[in-house]
């Protein structure tokens, strides 16, 4: 993974848009829990990137 | 050969080809015990195995050139050292390249640690050639074999490193989930968001506790060239569930910062937790992480 830049929230996942806001990483707003489980996980396959829970409703993804 | 001298050095041919074999064999020998599943394939043995011959080659003549006045043939010897050096570097630069395709990659200080052992190798073949050789000038050639393994002996008992097992207690942890956060006991790995994750990892994952047993051995599990050590050892013995894009499934070791411990948390293709016990006791402790606080007055004094 050299050159990647690392540490960065690549993607954000969420039900509660009041939680996130502003910032360079994709928001993807998910109606319910279950859809949130579904895009979290195609797009942390896809990016080869961990999912994290804030626990407000809110994941997101990053390389590590 | 040589115009009035005849065949060179006729008189100690005897102890020249015995101090290549005992050497030879050693390198043999050396390749044979190896826990590191490295070099695995034949052109791998190869290549160790003709600079293993040629390194007890020059450990076997030295001696007897030197008795020859065969001064010249003695420098080859430092000519050598240069040659040897560059094993390192040759074997350093393979398993980086591997280590690039490697799920749980071994980790630069463990490379290091391997690329090292390598080189040193040699010497020891050089070693054991040389004393075989010296002694076969002097004692008859059956003595001088028994001698030569004895210094073999003594030599592979040396360079034995140390496991963890040695310098830590390793036991069994419990696995469970705060929220999101993975625990080992008390110690926190990381935070697992998807809860498919979180249902396999509650369901097939284990977590092994490595509590140090001095303040040495805590600044040795803090080194985290060590800790990726002990990741990729226990999931080469293991197996690790995981596949390229599943970063929630790769093993990792982390430190509890208060108490000293370090817990490994793994998702095994195998999964006994007595034998990830065993596996994490058998890592080798790297030389690179060896640090001994306790052996100067300020590291003794910050210990009480």
């Amino acid at each position: 993974m050299q050159g990647e830049i690392l540490h960065n929230i690549i993607a954000i996942v969420t039900t509660n848009p009041k939680s996130v806001g502003g910032g360079g990483a994709p928001i993807f707003y998910a109606a319910n829990e279950a859809e949130r489980e579904k895009i979290a996980l195609y797009l942390s396959r896809i990016l080869n990137a961990m999912v994290h829970d804030l626990e407000n409703g809110t994941y997101f993804l990053t390389h590590h | 050969m040589r115009d009035g001298k005849g065949p060179l050095m006729l008189e100690n041919i005897g102890a020249v080809i015995l101090g290549l074999a005992l050497g030879f064999l050693y390198r043999l020998y050396l390749l044979r015990i190896d826990y590191r599943q490295y070099p695995s394939y034949p052109h791998g043995y190869i290549a160790h195995l003709s600079l293993g011959f040629i390194a007890a080659l020059l450990g076997a003549v030295a001696l007897p050139a030197l008795l020859a006045k065969e001064y010249a043939a003695v420098t080859f010897l430092s000519l050598a050292a240069q040659q040897f050096r560059e094993i390192r570097n040759m074997e350093r630069k393979t398993l980086e390249q591997l280590d690039m395709s490697e799920l749980v990659p071994r980790g630069p200080d463990y490379i290091e640690g391997i690329a090292r052992v390598f080189e040193g190798r040699n010497y020891l073949v050089m070693l054991v050639a040389l004393a075989t050789s010296s002694l076969a000038t002097f004692i008859p050639l059956g003595w001088s074999a028994v001698g030569g393994i004895i210094v073999a002996v003594v030599l592979s008992r040396l360079k034995k490193g140390k496991t963890l097992g040695d310098i830590a207690i390793v036991r069994l942890g419990r696995v469970h989930f705060r929220g999101a956060l993975l625990f080992v006991d008390d110690i926190l790995i990381m935070n697992v968001g998807l809860k498919d994750a979180k249902k396999m990892i509650t369901e097939l994952g284990i977590g092994v506790v490595i509590e140090p047993k001095t303040d040495d051995a805590r600044a040795t599990l803090a080194n985290m060239g060590q800790r990726q050590a002990i990741n990729h050892e226990v999931a080469t013995l293991l197996g690790a569930r995981k596949d390229f894009a599943e970063p929630e499934f790769t093993p990792l070791c982390r430190l509890n910062t208060e108490t000293g411990r370090a817990a490994l948390f793994i998702l095994p293709v195998e999964p006994d937790p007595e034998l990830a016990v065993l596996a994490v006791r058998k890592v080798p402790v790297l030389e690179s992480a060896i640090r001994r606080p306790l052996d100067t007055i300020i590291g003794r004094k910050a210990s009480d």
